[in-house]
């Protein structure tokens, strides 16, 4: 194990101190089935600043979630597979890597957090076994230093008295100790990247808003880049920085957070938005998309969201599909009427 | 839970609900796979699953022998003459003659009739006292729950083969009745827990809440709602107990506490025949090879069952 | 833990109270319902009436109850009319056989007068042997092949190991004996014989037809491997399931996305979770090994605890085999009681319910 400290993540090839924490370039990955090839993700770009929150935002399925794993290098291979694409660390495409250099950027420099602490964490071992364990293989400590600063870990996170619950184990905590943890293990390396997979869909409301808010000082503490994936446009309007919307395994919309709400280019997102029950329209019927998204392993023609779309028209249905139109510099839309979409307003 | 729900719905036969138009809708050609329930689908995967097809066609050959032996041959099992002891196959007797001279092909076909008979009624046996007693414990839970699982204890505490040589040996009868008595008496418990744990996950279901808040009365709900959901892996264990107790029966007839000659059984013929098996092999060779056959066709046949019936393996 | 500890305990003493009755009842039953056993003992020999009368009363088989067709032998008529709890009766012949046996440690005898503990210290070394033999066989073989199978599920490997393992369950453990008894130990074991060059521990040991006291270990390799086989198989695929379900479980995925190496994902943090349940199924196949081993040593002729039961239930003598199976079913009872503490230490969640 001791042979795992020595690989030199600064020697990377071609490793750019000043280019993106994080850059996804046109990420394409298919799960082959026994019901035929699920095209999961088609052609994904986006990308994360130190310091800033990146939101992936869609509905369960749409691929959000395959995209973090292949980013993280832990896709379930075979079915999965990435087919084309780069994730780019710091100028360095991860897919190139060997995998002894892989591994040793994950956890240390891009670090996840998964919707379900209870289920992520080992049931058979003490939390502070799990968390020693990045120090004592990543960085060679002995049991008991690499012990004391799991404590310090727990105590970062606020776990109350976390000198004595490091040798508990995971079912013995509540839903949000239980991810407090998971971020404890998730930054003890000092990652520059942190994708958090739904961190608080599995937790009461109260206790997503301290997650989340643990999360934000977390992140500023440690100018951290961070992807937020999730389905909830309430957290999304808290905590995000930009926005990417996906729909089937594509980016659709990609804004700031405050365009987005203010005027979506997407009739998807515009969907989305109207969906949220709000205080000031109460009385009115809530609008809701209509239909289901479509199965991965058949994805109709054109855009994807064509027949659910109530701006589509025979060009929708025709391939390819949209291109991303620029909308403004800084943001982009996969639709043929974005005009009409973001003018409607 | 949900593949549990779906199964129940599609036992009881009741519609699918809501999705069965959206399902339409959105997914085309895939629709027709997914509405239909777990019953036809697992029957379909069955009839395209090689192994299970082969395996049902020896089942039904054997099946056919114990009921109707005289289909197979016209010869007569007990019709010896020890001057043909032990000579070799040959075209009008294919298995040849055994020790004693008697036509080994017709003992082979007569000797199908006791262990299929036993296993096929020892395990019906099991399937109603074990099913019910299991069904009991689990949807009442409470005192009923705790005398028959400790009952169940008892009897799992008995190891299979050593509980069957005391019984048979105290009991001194040794016939098709008895051991089919043995059988069931050592393994209810089993089928009794499979139907028990079922019972208990599929009593919280909320569909089952509901039918509860509705009036349903208990006979009701234990048989239309909460029985359904046991069925799949109750059948899947039948399956394969069917083949362990073919097994079981020779077994014992081997250890010579079983049926005793000159009643016909496979074991009979392989303890018989087992030191002559260097000088001539095919005298165990047809015996085992179809005990062995049988055995392994029940369990093929409950392993593709398992896999047609949990949505798991899809 | 400690909660667990006790509930675990309180559950076995009805456990092993109900099993004793019902092994009480059967030979109760038997009797009241065929007769005085002893007589059929001796076979066609013809008994002293001492000799009858005295086995008879030594085993118990005097007392009125069992005369009573369907009489549970629980309670008698006490002698003085002075019973338990101001009642006429007092403990019977169930409450005698079980305080024989615990507070005696009296299993009963053989129509020779032997104890039945003496018969079972003889065997015991050798069926002990042979359990060793075939626990160590299936739980190597059959974890490594299980391990195998599930790590590369889908491949050749796998197939292999789905196909043997389902074939070695089909074939009932008296037919394996047999074929490998007459193959390995016989034509086989005569090929070795000669030759010059081969050891004679291993052509005369190891591949033997049957038990020989000159090699009380080499001679009973093949017979426990014989015994091992068919828990081995379903270790195997108790193994590879487990592993095949645990693979793809959050945790694991957790590991990877820690940047382990893929060596610590699988034996520390896959394996650990995978085997919880083949231990525990290990362990219960000790009491599954003990009924098998009956088989294997009548086949191998291993003089054990096996073919004692074997033999005697062949030449009728009950008594034994009640004696016999009684002090297993204990044996088998503590060793379950044992591995659900086990299971406790394994699996934290257990521990702390």
């Amino acid at each position: 194990m001791s042979t795992d400290v020595n690989v030199k993540l600064d020697a990377l090839p071609g490793l750019d101190p000043n280019a993106l924490p994080l850059e996804v370039k046109n990420l394409q990955v298919e799960f082959r089935t026994r019901n035929g090839i699920a095209h999961a993700v088609n052609g994904v770009s986006f990308d994360v600043r130190a310091g800033e929150t990146r939101a992936i935002l869609g509905e369960s399925g749409c691929g959000k979630s395959v995209t973090a794993q292949a980013i993280m290098g832990i896709l379930d291979s075979p079915p999965g597979f990435i087919t084309g694409g780069e994730i780019l660390y710091r100028g360095v495409d991860l897919l190139k890597l060997p995998e002894a250099q892989r591994r040793k950027v994950r956890a240390n420099r891009i670090a996840m957090i998964f919707q379900d602490a209870l289920s992520a964490l080992n049931p058979v071992f003490t939390v502070g076994f799990q968390l020693a364990e990045l120090f004592r293989k990543h960085r060679g400590m002995s049991r008991q230093d690499a012990k004391a600063r799991a404590v310090e870990l727990l105590d970062l996170v606020k776990i109350p008295a976390a000198k004595q619950r490091v040798n508990d184990y995971p079912h013995q905590f509540s839903g949000g100790m239980r991810q407090r943890v998971m971020i404890a293990m998730a930054l003890a390396l000092d990652p520059e990247v942190l994708i958090a997979d739904e961190p608080t869909t599995a937790l009461d409301v109260t206790v997503q808003a301290q997650i989340m808010a643990l999360l934000a000082e977390l992140q500023q503490e440690r100018n951290m880049a961070l992807v937020l994936i999730t389905h909830d446009m309430g957290v999304v309007a808290d905590v995000a920085d930009r926005i990417s919307v996906m729909y089937a395994g594509r980016v659709i919309e990609e804004a700031g957070v405050n365009d987005i709400y203010a005027s979506p280019a997407h009739p998807y997102t515009k969907g989305l938005l109207e969906s949220i029950p709000r205080l000031d329209l109460k009385g009115q019927e809530l609008s809701a998309i209509k239909g289901l998204p479509p199965a991965l392993t058949n994805i109709p023609p054109g855009c994807a969201f064509n027949p659910r779309c109530r701006y589509a028209q025979d060009v929708c249905r025709q391939n390819p599909g949209p291109p991303l139109y620029q909308v403004t510099p800084s943001r982009t839309s996969a639709c043929h009427f974005w005009r009409e979409v973001k003018g409607d307003e | 839970m949900s593949d549990l729900t779906s199964a129940g719905a599609a036992v009881g036969g009741a519609p699918v609900g809501g999705d069965g138009p959206t399902t339409e809708a959105t997914t085309g050609g895939d629709g027709k796979e997914r509405s239909a329930s777990l019953w036809a689908d697992a029957r379909r995967q069955l009839v395209r699953d090689p192994v299970f097809v082969i395996a049902a066609l020896y089942i039904l050959v054997v099946g056919s022998m114990a009921a109707f032996p005289k289909l197979w041959t016209s010869q007569d099992p007990r019709a010896c003459s020890t001057d043909r002891s032990r000579i070799g196959p040959s075209w009008e007797h294919p298995f040849g003659f055994d020790l004693l001279g008697c036509d080994y092909y017709a003992h082979a076909i007569y000797g199908a009739r006791p262990s299929m008979v036993i296993a096929v009624m020892a395990t019906s046996a099991i399937v109603i006292v074990g099913g019910l007693l299991g069904l009991l414990a689990g949807y009442y839970g409470g005192w009923v729950d705790t005398i028959i699982s400790r009952v169940m204890d008892i009897f799992f505490s008995l190891p299979f083969l050593l509980g069957a040589i005391v019984f048979l040996t105290v009991i001194k009868r040794q016939n098709i009745w008895t051991i089919t008595m043995v059988l069931f008496l050592l393994a209810w418990p089993t089928i009794a827990r499979i139907i028990r744990g079922s019972v208990i996950s599929s009593k919280d279901l909320d569909y089952v809440h509901a039918a509860k808040a509705v009036g349903a009365r208990n006979s009701r709900l234990m048989f239309r709602h909460v029985l359904p959901n046991a069925i799949a892996p109750m059948l899947v264990y039948a399956t394969i107990v069917l083949g362990s107790f073919v097994a079981a029966e020779a077994t014992l007839t081997f250890l010579g506490v079983g049926l005793q000659p000159p009643a016909q059984s496979w074991g009979i013929m392989i303890s018989a025949h087992q030191v002559y098996f260097l000088e001539d092999p095919w005298l165990l060779l047809f015996p085992c090879g179809l005990l062995i056959g049988t055995v392994l066709s029940f369990i093929l046949m409950g392993d593709a069952l398992r896999d047609a019936l949990d949505p798991k393996f899809r | 833990m400690g909660r667990y500890v006790i509930r675990r305990l309180l559950q076995f003493i009805p456990t092993v109270l109900g099993t004793m009755f019902l092994l009480h009842y059967i030979t109760s039953l038997a009797i009241q319902f065929s007769g005085n056993p002893v007589r059929a003992m001796f076979g066609d020999r013809t008994p002293s009436p001492a000799q009858l009368q005295a086995l008879t009363e030594r085993l118990g088989y005097g007392d009125p109850c069992l005369s009573r067709k369907g009489d549970p032998c629980l309670w008698r008529v006490a002698a003085d009319g002075n019973g338990w709890l101001g009642t006429s009766l007092e403990p019977g012949l169930f409450f005698d056989r079980l305080g024989n046996i615990f507070f005696r440690f009296d299993f009963g005898i053989n129509l020779r007068q032997r104890e039945v503990t003496d018969l079972v210290a003889d065997a015991i070394p050798f069926t002990l042997k042979l359990l060793v033999i075939a626990i160590i066989f299936e739980a190597v073989v059959g974890i490594a092949a299980g391990v195998l199978a599930g790590l590369r599920g889908g491949s050749f490997l796998d197939y292999m190991v789905k196909i043997s393992t389902v074939f070695i369950i089909s074939v009932p453990i008296f037919v394996l004996g047999v074929v490998v008894r007459e193959f390995v130990g016989v034509k086989f074991g005569n090929v070795l014989r000669g030759q010059d060059w081969v050891p004679d521990l291993i052509s005369a040991g190891i591949f033997t037809p049957g038990f020989k006291a000159d090699y009380p270990f080499a001679s009973l390799i093949i017979p426990g491997m014989v015994l091992g086989a068919v828990s081995l198989a379903t270790t195997a695929r108790l193994t590879r399931t487990s592993i095949m379900e645990n693979i793809r479980a959050d945790y694991v995925r957790t590991a990877k996305a820690k940047g382990l190496t893929n060596k610590r994902v699988i034996g520390v943090h896959t394996l650990r979770n995978s085997l919880i349940p083949v231990i525990t199924f290990l362990g219960v196949d000790i009491g599954a090994a003990m009924a098998g081993a009956v088989v294997t040593e009548t086949i191998f002729n291993v003089p054990g605890i096996g073919r004692l039961v074997t033999f005697s239930a062949r030449s009728g003598e009950s008594s034994v085999v009640v004696g016999v199976v009684t002090m297993l079913v204990l044996v088998v009872l503590i060793a379950n009681l044992l591995v659900d503490l086990l299971y406790a230490v394994l699996d934290p969640r257990i521990r702390y319910e």
